[in-house]
């Protein structure tokens, strides 16, 4: 009695998994064995479409790309991230205080995705704002060319819209820390620097991890912010698998996302390897 | 007796309602009536007003002053979608129950009617058809011109039949798409910041205009405007540019490519409006471009002109196609849209934004003697010319860029085109993009 009850419980879960994770990923997967011509796709069992991906030298220059913006990305936003966390949990003294500035943090999301990234292109351009501005000041000489349609770009633009992704968990492991900890680090003698390493990076490790998952997965999966601050002059995985789409090759795109999906899969279990995040929520 | 008065009353009401409205009626007494107004098929006015048709296509003509005309002049409903060319060429093969027209491009027609979602139209139910510009019927657009490389229109202009899947390369009274408008492109330049002629399609891979230069990424128009540009640095010589061979597909590319390498491309664009700005801004200089989007950049007070270059034109044109699900009232609804197309209203207002309609004669009507004078014979502007939307795009005095129409489409060089060796092209394609 008490185990129906149970499966009861968690059917609405299972179904709405299985129907709208489990199906599609099914039909992705069964779609990547399929056959294309210019016009149409037919159901096979072939194995071209990976054969040709995985052979082809844009594969893995693609992949090697995608994965550089995903660690610089990642670094930054780590950085970036821990700081302003650490700052709002041990800086500012008052909840209210803390609630306020949290808030701004994320102001920046009140408005789209699509729009932030864009309102930087007038902002870095030839005869952009930055550019004017160091003009003026005499800094430079001539405009620089590498602040727009570059990787630089790209990567300024991953930073800004993810940053936020790593904010949020750490600030949450942070104040659930408990403080009594850092006091005794201290009356144990240890130095700022040393509280930071041994006590409280460690006891931050499953909000870094998760901020990290959300971080990777969104790189890894982006088309458009690539797209628009590289000029597309850059690819990454998830544009050539908009390529294929627009090109009705289907089942090339179905092996792409495929494989892009067990990279992914692969990249977040290494990643759990060093955090047992169930355990410490 | 009372029936004869109502249908007295019903041909009176339409003869007032102006004779254009064609309508169509089963039953002998109707025909009669029929006979009296055009002598053509008949439909219900009444019934007509309920039929929607939904057209799709790219942004270039679908435009909603041209449904709201349709409203007005025709009755029924036209439904607008406007996509990109990509998503155009996927809808027309995968989803043939979500259109009623295609509005689609002779190059997407040559991919997408193999999939067997369109029907090829009777050109007998076609009013202008004869007066259809010679390129989309035989070729030639004087009997002494030569057809340009690529997919020429007129070669996937028509089928054997009315199930036809085959191309046939006469007029065979069975045409896939009804040509509606259709243009010679070449490269946008800004004469302010480059100070010096451009005459070639060389010119975009001059190392001068390093970090400057742009070209549109859609790989099936993208490797023509390659193609062009290596053919005139004198690289490469080509068989045919609109069906290359996988060598000629190589080299292009790998010339490409080392410009990439080398920085010489500031951006590639996808969409128009991408084109404009990448102008606007001054971030590009010289590049791939689309003839609105060169008024586009000129309305903003920013000097930018289309420049005729010495090796011709890349031409492109479009056209109507009708679903393989239209029948019975909406497939007569659908003609007479046809038809109404090109009577000249809409041609007028496509070629007041730079482009050509299939039916000059029949849209000069629907232009003043400067607007025709300015936009189809190349002549010098007498007053402003206003787009349709009112916009001032010349002063007095101005001349069209290459010319009159003659001059410009007698100058095409290569239609665009889909490739037998289209998968190798789009791979190496994706491989320059990448590297």
């Amino acid at each position: 009695m008490k185990t129906l009850k149970g499966w009861l419980l968690a059917s609405p879960l299972v179904v709405i998994l299985f129907c709208f994770l489990l199906l599609p990923v099914i039909a992705i997967f069964v779609v990547s064995f399929w056959g294309a011509t210019e016009y149409s796709y037919y159901p096979a069992f072939l194995f071209d479409n990976y054969a040709y991906l995985l052979t082809s030298s844009v594969t893995l220059s693609v992949y090697l790309k995608t994965l550089m913006f995903t660690v610089i990305t990642w670094a930054l936003c780590l950085l970036i991230g821990f700081t302003v966390a650490y700052f709002l949990a041990f800086h500012v003294r008052t909840l209210p205080m803390q609630i306020a500035l949290f808030l701004v943090c994320t102001v920046p999301f009140w408005t789209s995705n699509i729009i932030r990234m864009i309102s930087w292109i007038p902002f870095l351009g030839r005869n952009g704002i930055a550019n004017n501005t160091l003009l003026d000041m005499g800094v430079i000489e001539e405009p620089l060319e590498w602040l727009l349609f570059s990787e630089f770009a790209v990567v300024l633009a991953f930073v800004h819209l993810f940053t936020l992704f790593m904010i949020v968990p750490i600030f949450n492991s942070m104040m659930r820390l408990d403080r009594s900890l850092i006091e005794a680090a201290r009356d144990a003698g240890a130095s700022g620097w040393q509280i930071l390493v041994n006590v409280i990076v460690p006891l931050t490790k499953p909000g870094i991890m998760i901020g990290s998952i959300f971080v990777v997965t969104l790189v890894m999966g982006d088309f458009i912010t690539v797209r628009f601050m590289s000029g597309g002059q850059s690819a990454s995985v998830g544009r050539i698998i908009s390529n294929e789409i627009g090109l009705l090759q289907y089942p090339a795109a179905s092996a792409s996302a495929v494989v892009l999906l067990l990279t992914v899969l692969l990249m977040i279990s290494i990643m759990l390897r060093f955090v047992d995040i169930r355990k410490e929520l | 007796m009372k029936s004869t008065g109502v249908q007295g009353l019903g041909s009176r009401g339409l003869d007032q309602k102006g004779r254009q409205r064609r309508t169509l009626l089963k039953g002998a007494a109707a025909t009669v009536a029929a006979g009296t107004i055009t002598g053509a098929p008949m439909i219900w006015a009444q019934n007509i007003k309920d039929v929607t048709l939904r057209q799709f296509g790219t942004g270039v003509s679908n435009l909603n002053d041209v449904a709201a005309k349709v409203k007005e002049d025709l009755g029924f409903t036209l439904e607008m979608t406007a996509l990109d060319s990509d998503s155009v060429a996927q809808r027309a093969a995968t989803q043939p129950k979500s259109f009623d027209i295609a509005d689609i491009e002779y190059w997407i027609c040559k991919k997408v009617w193999p999939a067997g979602n369109l029907q090829p139209m009777d050109t007998s139910k076609i009013e202008n058809y004869d007066k259809i510009v010679g390129i989309f019927r035989n070729g030639k657009l004087n009997p002494d011109s030569v057809i340009a490389q690529g997919t020429a229109p007129h070669s996937v202009g028509f089928v054997d039949g009315p199930d036809g899947k085959q191309f046939v390369d006469n007029e065979s009274g069975w045409m896939t798409l009804i040509p509606t408008i259709y243009n010679a492109d070449t490269l946008g330049i800004r004469p302010d910041l480059i100070g010096r002629e451009i005459n070639t399609w060389a010119e975009l891979l001059n190392p001068e205009f390093k970090g400057k230069a742009s070209i549109l990424d859609i790989s099936s128009i993208g490797i023509m405007d390659a193609a062009m540009v290596c053919e005139a640095m004198g690289e490469i010589t080509y068989g045919d540019k609109g069906n290359m061979t996988k060598e000629e597909i190589d080299k292009t590319m790998a010339i490409f490519t080392e410009a990439k390498k080398n920085g010489q491309f500031r951006a590639f664009w996808k969409s128009f409006d991408e084109s404009v700005n990448l102008m606007a801004s001054g971030e590009v200089v010289i590049q791939s471009m689309w003839s609105p989007a060169i008024t586009a950049v000129r309305s903003k007070g920013i000097p930018c002109v289309y420049q005729p270059l010495k090796e011709g034109y890349r031409s492109w044109g479009g056209g109507l196609g009708l679903s393989k699900n239209l029948s019975g009232l909406e497939l007569d609804a659908a003609y007479e849209y046809i038809n109404w197309y090109l009577s000249g209203w809409v041609g007028g207002y496509l070629m007041r934004q730079g482009y050509y309609s299939a039916v000059p004669e029949t849209s000069k009507n629907f232009m003043s003697e400067d607007e025709w004078g300015f936009w189809f014979e190349g002549k010098e502007s007498q007053g402003e010319i206003v787009n349709p939307q009112g916009v001032v795009m010349e002063k007095a005095g101005a001349k069209r860029d290459g010319g009159s129409f003659e001059e410009r489409m007698g100058r095409v060089a290569c239609w665009n085109a889909v490739m037998d060796e289209n998968q190798h092209m789009v791979r190496k394609w994706n491989e320059f993009i990448a590297a």
